[in-house]
């Protein structure tokens, strides 16, 4: 049995559609990720998931549970974390912890143990007022918060959103160790450099899965031949690549040009040919795998 | 049980956190009282009058003593001609002037005596309020006076005015009523709507709904608090129209705070449904302040009567839970009526608590809209 | 006025109370320049941009923002800069073309050349036939342009860009930065803020701001030379890890 099965699910608001016949796996025990720009549908597909809103067509099952008639019996199994801040900024850490071990009938006692790791670190702020933390405490608490009665699905949407590199990395350390204590976590996020760090994911865009699988299997499903060009003076040479016959694609990807072709219209060498021609010399041109993001634009263009 | 506890407890901490609403809801009904006690007075309280008149007339001596032992009247000035009246009024010196004709009491036994009383038409309804009160005082005195001068009592056709339960037509009797049910209405149903939108708004309620913990639980919690909060502000008006503006509780003290409960309920409920339709902490201001408070105030008979609007508002004033409680409170307080005497106004304000409750627990939603 | 530099900054503070949230810091950006304005949340890159923009006054430093001083005329900085943010940026319930009339009414553009303008910026947009559309409609990579294109309707000398590609899908993001350097080359000097350390790497030139101090300011090049890192990202890492400050 899949922890999270859902098949079909379409949701409109209006008459505009949010979700288009999304169907998903989730197996026990991984990080799975749901990755897509802002206004792709990922939280109204969170919200289907974790039984707060039902969707206009198709079906899904939590552990074997029917997300609409069984949701009472799902609320006690899953944790959900929103994607702004959603904790009582008036009440004290302590204050939200405890009440939010109360509503799931339990105690913060009875699983300390659960959430030790990550709330030592707030911990010594316990009786600051949530309002007054900083960004990454905050983050902290609220996963501290829906851990707290030992889920065995964990809902995170766009946990990392407007956090810094730095604490990202921190954020899915602990993701990892959350895992490894037998947790199934679902995650969305907007940044594709997480793409990595997920067992699985699902990419979304304008409400519809346009790739799913692991990350390997995702980069080696990469229809294209993928150049890295580097070199100074890169934007004029950009848009000289993007018109040549046979390049499917142009972008700059940090300091290099990411450059996609079709293999059976064109060659290395008529690109670099291509290159020379317009005096840029220097560059240093490889082929490259491709990244999570490079599949992500090449899905989406499609 | 023990989230139920949990979640009470969580909503005490909201309300005593937050100075503002603590403060409001702690400040407003003796800000109000206080307004409509003082500020907004239209009763007869310490009128000045001044008398125009002869003083060794023992007769107008007397009308005078009379006017000046009454407590809510005070002789202000002597005049001596009726063209200082004008100057006095003009500088604010008096509310009210009486002038006594000349040879006042020589000519009491042949029916030639007059007297005039002046109002400062500037503001007329108090004018019309100390004229009439005056007007009554000498009446009495009159009546005094043909005994002493003609030895036998004269019947009077002169009808006297008696207002039963406030003889001295104190506003107070009619705004205390008034001001209960606002402020219950306002704490109630503003601060509900207000708390759960909060919660909408902030994200919170996303999660308290993906909790296992049942939405009735949830409704519950939140109107517990308000409830509480109601009970100390219906006692602070109590002791305040009481003590401060002498308001007599004639009725029973346990049928009143039945009728405060049951209004309480009414209000809770349109406090939740007001939660149910609006999307933001300010839509659900609004919509309490204007869409409550303007009705309770013009259909409650704060500001005038109920009787003397059209006949359609006059029947949508009937969907008002306020205007019944306000009935209620006037009737058990004021006029000491016992519980088969308000009967219906009681049985109406219960049916409405009990619609108003059902359907807004109905309509609170287990999911997002 | 200089004519070189469009910002300079000479020892800047801001406190708040005992609390320094710039502490001293002092740059300049070249005219034409894309610059980089990079550190962790709660480092006080907000607060420094605030200053800049003219919203508020520095507790002491000086310095100039496109040739005005940052103390005394920040109405003239107001009016010669554009700013965009992704929280705050169109009028939802305004249509396209409303909004770009606002904008170009509240800098004081003549009717004919808003006229004008609007026609070359749906032009330039491909949005010509969505003027009559709710800026609420859009899709967010239009809304962004637009917005993009609304804070340069004034021909702003320095247009300040805070965070302007958050939660945007990848081909958008990196259209939206080609408007970026077609502006830029146009002579207009580009002061940005960003979370996604890829696009740190577009910048001419990059700071990094920890603890209220720019810790490192260089080109994206020299920058990883000097910290042996492979990416801007290794670079942030190890400038904003050294942190010790809360938000």
């Amino acid at each position: 049995m899949k922890t999270i099965e859902i098949s079909g699910i379409s949701k409109n608001y209006g008459q505009v559609p949010a979700l288009r016949d999304i169907s998903l796996e989730v197996n026990q025990g991984e990080i799975f990720g749901l990755i897509g720009p802002d206004g792709a549908g990922k939280t109204t597909l969170f919200r289907i998931m974790t039984t707060l809103m039902l969707a206009d067509t198709g079906s899904g099952t939590i552990c074997g549970m029917d997300i609409v008639r069984d949701y009472s019996r799902i609320r006690k199994i899953i944790g959900y974390m929103p994607g702004r801040f959603s904790l009582y900024q008036d009440l004290s850490v302590r204050e939200n912890l405890e009440y939010f071990a109360t509503l799931f009938g339990s105690t913060v006692g009875k699983n300390y143990d659960s959430i030790k790791e990550i709330y030592s670190q707030i911990e010594p702020f316990e009786k600051r007022r949530a309002g007054k933390l900083s960004g990454g405490m905050k983050q902290k608490l609220a996963l501290c918060c829906a851990l707290v009665h030992k889920p065995s699905v964990l809902f995170l949407d766009e946990p990392t959103t407007g956090v810094d590199a730095v604490s990202r990395s921190e954020f899915w350390k602990m993701l990892d160790r959350i895992r490894k204590s037998g947790v199934t976590v679902f995650v969305s996020t907007p940044y594709m450099d997480e793409a990595s760090l997920c067992d699985r994911l699902a990419m979304i865009r304008e409400g519809r899965i346009i790739g799913t699988g692991t990350p390997e299997q995702i980069i080696s499903a990469y229809p294209y031949r993928l150049l890295s060009v580097a070199g100074g003076n890169m934007y004029p040479l950009l848009k000289i690549l993007r018109n040549t016959e046979g390049v499917i694609s142009c972008f700059s990807f940090g300091n290099a040009l990411h450059l996609a072709y079709d293999p059976e219209k064109t060659g290395l060498p008529a690109i670099l040919a291509k290159i020379r021609e317009n005096g840029s010399e220097d560059c240093r041109i490889r082929e490259i795998t491709p990244g999570i993001e490079d599949c992500f634009m090449q899905l989406a263009g499609k | 049980m023990k989230e139920f506890r949990a979640s009470v407890k969580k909503e005490f901490l909201h309300i005593f956190r937050d100075k503002r609403t603590i403060l409001i809801v702690m400040i407003m009904p003796v800000v109000q009282i206080i307004l409509f006690g003082f500020a907004v007075s239209t009763e007869v309280n310490n009128a000045r009058v001044a008398v125009c008149g002869d003083m060794s007339d023992p007769q107008i001596r007397r009308a005078t003593e009379r006017m000046d032992e009454n407590k809510y009247l005070e002789i202000t000035a002597i005049l001596s001609s009726p063209g200082e009246i004008t100057d006095l009024f003009r500088k604010n010196g008096a509310d009210a002037a009486v002038c006594f004709s000349r040879n006042f009491g020589s000519r009491i036994p042949d029916g030639r005596a007059s007297v005039r009383i002046i109002g400062d038409g500037s503001d007329p309804n108090t004018a019309r309020m100390i004229t009439s009160y005056i007007s009554g005082v000498l009446q009495d005195t009159a009546a005094d006076i043909d005994i002493s001068v003609s030895g036998e009592k004269q019947s009077s056709m002169t009808p006297v005015v008696q207002l039963m339960y406030n003889p001295a037509m104190k506003s107070s009797y009619n705004f205390v009523p008034g001001v209960m049910g606002l402020i219950l209405m306002l704490i109630c149903s503003m601060m509900t709507a207000v708390s759960i939108v909060r919660e909408k708004e902030t994200g919170t309620l996303e999660l308290l709904l993906v909790s296992p913990v049942r939405p009735l639980w949830v409704i519950m919690s939140k109107l517990i608090p308000y409830l509480l909060l109601s009970a100390f502000n219906f006692a602070t008006i109590l002791l305040l129209s009481h003590y401060v503006m002498e308001v007599p509780v004639n009725g029973s003290l346990a049928l009143l705070s039945l009728a405060a409960t049951l209004f309480v309920i009414a209000s809770l409920a349109i406090g939740l449904l007001v939660s149910v339709i609006s999307s933001s902490q300010r839509t659900a201001m609004l919509i309490c302040g204007m869409g409550l408070t303007m009705p309770t105030m013009i259909f409650s008979g704060i500001i005038f009567p109920c009787e003397s609007m059209p006949l359609a508002l006059q029947w949508f004033s009937d969907i008002i839970p306020a205007k019944w409680f306000i009935i209620l409170v006037k009737k058990i307080m004021i006029q000491g009526d016992g519980f088969t005497a308000i009967l219906k106004e009681l049985g109406i304000l219960a049916g409405m608590a009990a619609a108003l409750l059902a359907f807004s627990i109905k309509s609170f939603r287990t999911r997002l809209q | 006025m200089n004519t070189e530099y469009a910002i300079r900054i000479r020892n800047l503070v801001k406190k708040f109370g005992d609390f320094t949230a710039v502490d001293n810091i002092t740059f300049d950006v070249r005219k034409g320049e894309i610059f980089g304005f990079l550190g962790a949340n709660g480092a006080g890159k907000t607060t420094a941009m605030r200053i800049l923009c003219g919203l508020s006054r520095p507790t002491s430093g000086s310095g100039t923002v496109a040739g005005f001083d940052i103390c005394r005329e920040q109405e003239k900085i107001k009016r010669n800069i554009g700013y965009m943010s992704q929280k705050f940026s169109l009028y939802p319930d305004l249509t396209v073309r409303e909004n770009i009339r606002l904008f170009g009414g509240i800098y004081g553009l003549k009717d004919r050349e808003i006229k004008e303008k609007t026609e070359r910026m749906l032009d330039m947009l491909e949005m010509k036939d969505a003027g009559g559309r709710f800026a609420a409609e859009l899709p967010l990579g239009w809304k962004q342009k637009l917005s993009f294109s609304i804070a340069l309707v004034h021909s702003p000398r320095i247009i300040f860009l805070d965070e302007p590609t958050g939660g945007v899908d990848p081909e958008t993001r990196r259209r939206f930065w080609e408007l970026i350097y077609d502006t830029a080359g146009n002579g207009t000097t580009v002061f940005v803020t960003t979370h996604y350390m890829d696009e740190a790497e577009y910048c001419d030139r990059v700071s990094i701001m920890v603890d209220g101090r720019i810790d490192a300011m260089d080109s994206p090049a020299g920058l990883k030379e000097r910290f042996a890192a492979r990416s801007m990202d290794e670079v942030f890492r190890i400038v904003a890890g050294k942190a010790v400050r809360e938000e």
